[in-house]
């Protein structure tokens, strides 16, 4: 007799294309957000399968701090090439300039933060009424109790003690003109389900999350990708270390790991073996213990 | 590919929530889960022991993992359902971790309606109370298909067979009157870790498995319903490409049974029948499709189908009607409108319902049917009679949990205001 049964990541791929699918009939007008990093990269990679043989519905969104790592930024725009897929780009350097926004100062100065503004701004640009995330609730405490849909009000603040109640597979996009909302299909995938599905599928990653020669320096026991734009303290030396990144943000906030991992398998052997959480290399995370929640509440992804 | 990692992409998934208070031990057990299966990161542990020192408490608590949100940390208090997850080479597992007081029945609600299995803690020391025959109550609601029942605190009873003996035996003249086929029990201590993730050698006397074991070895893949074919059409999918010219497929998951192309089915709710050309993925086309896989299927013949629509087989059809009663967890402060209007949410369909008649109200302690008491509020169960302004297409919610469950929400706020299984 047949078995009828599914592994873990067909069953979560199951759901997140469900969820994807029940955005682009519940919404007007959806986007994609897409950052280049793995969480974007596998979301976008189901968003595909979800519409296949068309193309994507709704266009990806990207919110370019003009710190990104160069790698990135190829790695996007030839991808959307490939696919036919549509970008907008909403850029923290004009938000800065058009005085929407004000540059942090100081050495640990981030455009983390000021990514917000210009998210909600280029949402109300473009008149979207529904963002799609790449959040995971494994990743941060306040993110544990993040629902699939969530509820944006017309500022784009998310009141986490009032959340809609989730049930069954039954999600309510009804909202109010003006208001928006956030919807994450990969919720339910932890950082090791993310890669062992990149390895499943076969999925081309950015060069940045495998081992390569960088120059970095050493900031409060975070290794930082060294550039132009980062301001060193006297005490903080250049060096040149091999190294891969865990998760991609912002160059000015994402840590590097030391490591030797050059392949897919490597990769998931060293997530299996790590003790540390991915996040624990993010700056954006360690100003306080709810960094992120409030960084959330403000309209955050 | 190395056989480590083969293993790791072959794994099952197996969804359970957890029931009881802080009291029970609740957060001990999940710690010691994710703790003694390494998957509280040392990042995640050095916070809350930090925390837990600031808070000026004993030892590290547990319960902060999943207190994530500053209320509750400033609070003490578990406000939401938290998710959770960890993973041993033969499963991966999602917690929903509902919290023990507050807005109880709708937080319990929520993280029963997606799992298949219950852990519900009983304290040794106080026995089957008011709170343990509430939690059953829930589960057997929900029709969860797993019930394990850890007597825990075994270590403040001596390790007693017989006191253990004496709860399962008071749990089971209870639960005879409900619906749950699979109960199991299993004495623990959480804090001292017996028969959590290793048998304890302190209960000889004891010849089951350890909890960890058990969640690892507990027959799921028959949970959904393999029989009765229901696929509610979710999107359809036009591409408009040279290549895919007249493409027209219909997007969606399977609610129930299995489909295969060739197959006569019936579209709801037109009445055409047809057969199944293809069953579609972006990785080709499959022989078989079923519960919870996400396909397209391609029909033989040109139907007007579209949205909220279901495929279903000619010789087995779902429940047809506008007509329906449900059992109803109320989930907002704002109560229950006998005649109201609300929107209703059923599989992808979404229609206007009016409260015809509220039948009576579920006393959760007693399961007493009070038929007197009009007023449902928030963490009130009740059964009530629905009007919808278009037929449904529907289950019992004990056939099938996909095709018996429905929401209401609030025409005013947009709030998920009620959960509801068709009876």
């Amino acid at each position: 007799m047949a078995v009828y049964h599914l592994n873990h990541l067909r069953q979560l791929e199951a759901e997140s294309v469900f969820v994807i699918r029940e955005v682009a009939a519940q919404f007007e007008r959806p986007s994609l957000l897409f950052s280049g990093g793995k969480d974007s990269i596998v979301m976008l990679h189901l968003a595909r399968k979800a519409f296949w043989p068309a193309r994507l519905p709704f266009p990806l969104l990207h919110i370019d701090t003009g710190h990104n790592f160069q790698e990135t930024l190829d790695y996007r725009d030839q991808l959307v090439e490939s696919i036919g897929a549509r970008l907008v780009v909403g850029s923290v350097q004009e938000s800065i300039d058009k005085g929407r926004a004000v540059e942090e100062q100081g050495y640990n100065a981030s455009r983390n933060v000021l990514q917000t503004v210009t998210l909600l701004d280029t949402i109300e640009e473009h008149k979207f009424d529904v963002c799609l995330g790449g959040g995971r609730r494994d990743e941060e405490k306040a993110r544990a109790k993040e629902r699939f849909f969530s509820h944006r009000d017309e500022f784009g603040q998310w009141d986490p003690k009032n959340q809609r109640p989730e049930l069954w597979n039954l999600f309510n996009g009804r909202k109010r003109q003006g208001e928006h909302f956030r919807v994450f299909p990969l919720s339910n995938w932890t950082e090791m389900d993310v890669w062992q599905y990149i390895l499943q599928e076969n999925i081309e990653m950015p060069s940045l999350y495998f081992s390569h020669d960088r120059d970095v320096f050493v900031r409060d026991g975070v290794i930082l990708a060294y550039s132009p734009i980062m301001k060193l303290k006297d005490s903080e030396k250049v060096v040149n270390m091999h190294v891969r990144f865990r998760t991609i943000g912002d160059m000015t906030c994402t840590g590097a790991t030391v490591s030797n991992a050059n392949t897919l398998e490597d990769i998931i052997s060293e997530v299996a073996a790590s003790r540390v959480t991915e996040r624990g290399g993010r700056f954006d995370d360690k100003r306080s213990d709810a960094a992120m929640e409030d960084r959330k509440k403000e309209g955050y992804f | 590919m190395s056989t480590e990692t083969k293993g790791y992409l072959d794994m099952e998934l197996l969804r359970f929530t957890t029931a009881g208070s802080v009291d029970d031990g609740k957060s001990t057990l999940i710690g010691r889960l994710l703790y003694d299966t390494k998957s509280i990161f040392e990042d995640q542990y050095d916070a809350i022991k930090k925390a837990s020192e600031q808070r000026g408490e004993e030892g590290v608590n547990l319960a902060l993992l999943t207190d994530g949100l500053r209320a509750e940390r400033e609070q003490g208090i578990t406000i939401d359902v938290a998710y959770r997850y960890f993973a041993t080479p033969k499963r991966k597992f999602i917690i929903a971790d509902t919290p023990g007081h507050i807005q109880y029945t709708r937080n319990m609600v929520t993280g029963a309606s997606t799992a298949n299995l219950a852990i519900i803690l009983v304290d040794a020391r106080k026995g089957v109370i008011e709170q343990t025959r509430r939690h059953a109550f829930i589960a057997s609601l929900l029709k969860i298909p797993h019930l394990v029942i850890c007597v825990n605190k075994m270590d403040l009873v001596d390790y007693s067979q017989e006191v253990y003996e004496n709860i399962q035996r008071d749990f089971k003249n209870f639960s005879s009157k409900l619906e749950v086929f699979d109960i199991r029990f299993i004495p623990i201590s959480a804090l001292m870790g017996d028969n959590v993730v290793d048998k304890s050698d302190r209960m000889p006397w004891y010849k089951g498995l350890a909890l960890l074991d058990m969640l690892e070895a507990i027959h799921i893949s028959s949970d959904e319903n393999m029989v009765d074919c229901r696929f509610p059409v979710q999107y359809v999918i036009r591409p408009y490409s040279d290549e895919f010219h007249d493409y027209r497929g219909y997007a969606g998951r399977i609610a129930g049974g299995i489909f295969k192309p060739g197959d006569k089915v019936m579209v709801l709710p037109s009445g055409f029948t047809s057969r199944i050309a293809s069953i579609d993925t972006f990785d080709g086309p499959v022989d078989e499709a079923f519960p919870p896989m996400s396909v397209t299927i391609r029909l033989e013949d040109e139907i007007d189908i579209s949205r909220g629509d279901m495929i279903v087989r000619e010789n087995n059809l779902p429940s047809v009607s506008q007509d329906f009663d449900v059992i109803i967890c109320w989930m907002n402060e704002k109560k229950l409108v006998p005649g109201g209007k609300y929107f209703i949410r059923h599989t992808t369909r979404e229609a206007r319902c009016i409260v015809r008649e509220l039948r009576y109200k579920v006393d959760i302690n007693t399961l007493h049917r009070n038929e007197e008491d009009k007023s449902i509020g928030l963490n009130d169960i009740a059964r009530i009679s629905l009007r919808t302004t278009q037929p449904f297409f529907f289950d019992k919610y004990r056939i099938n949990r996909n095709t018996g469950s429905v929401i209401l929400v609030d025409e005013a706020t947009n709030e998920t205001v009620g959960a509801g299984m068709i009876v």
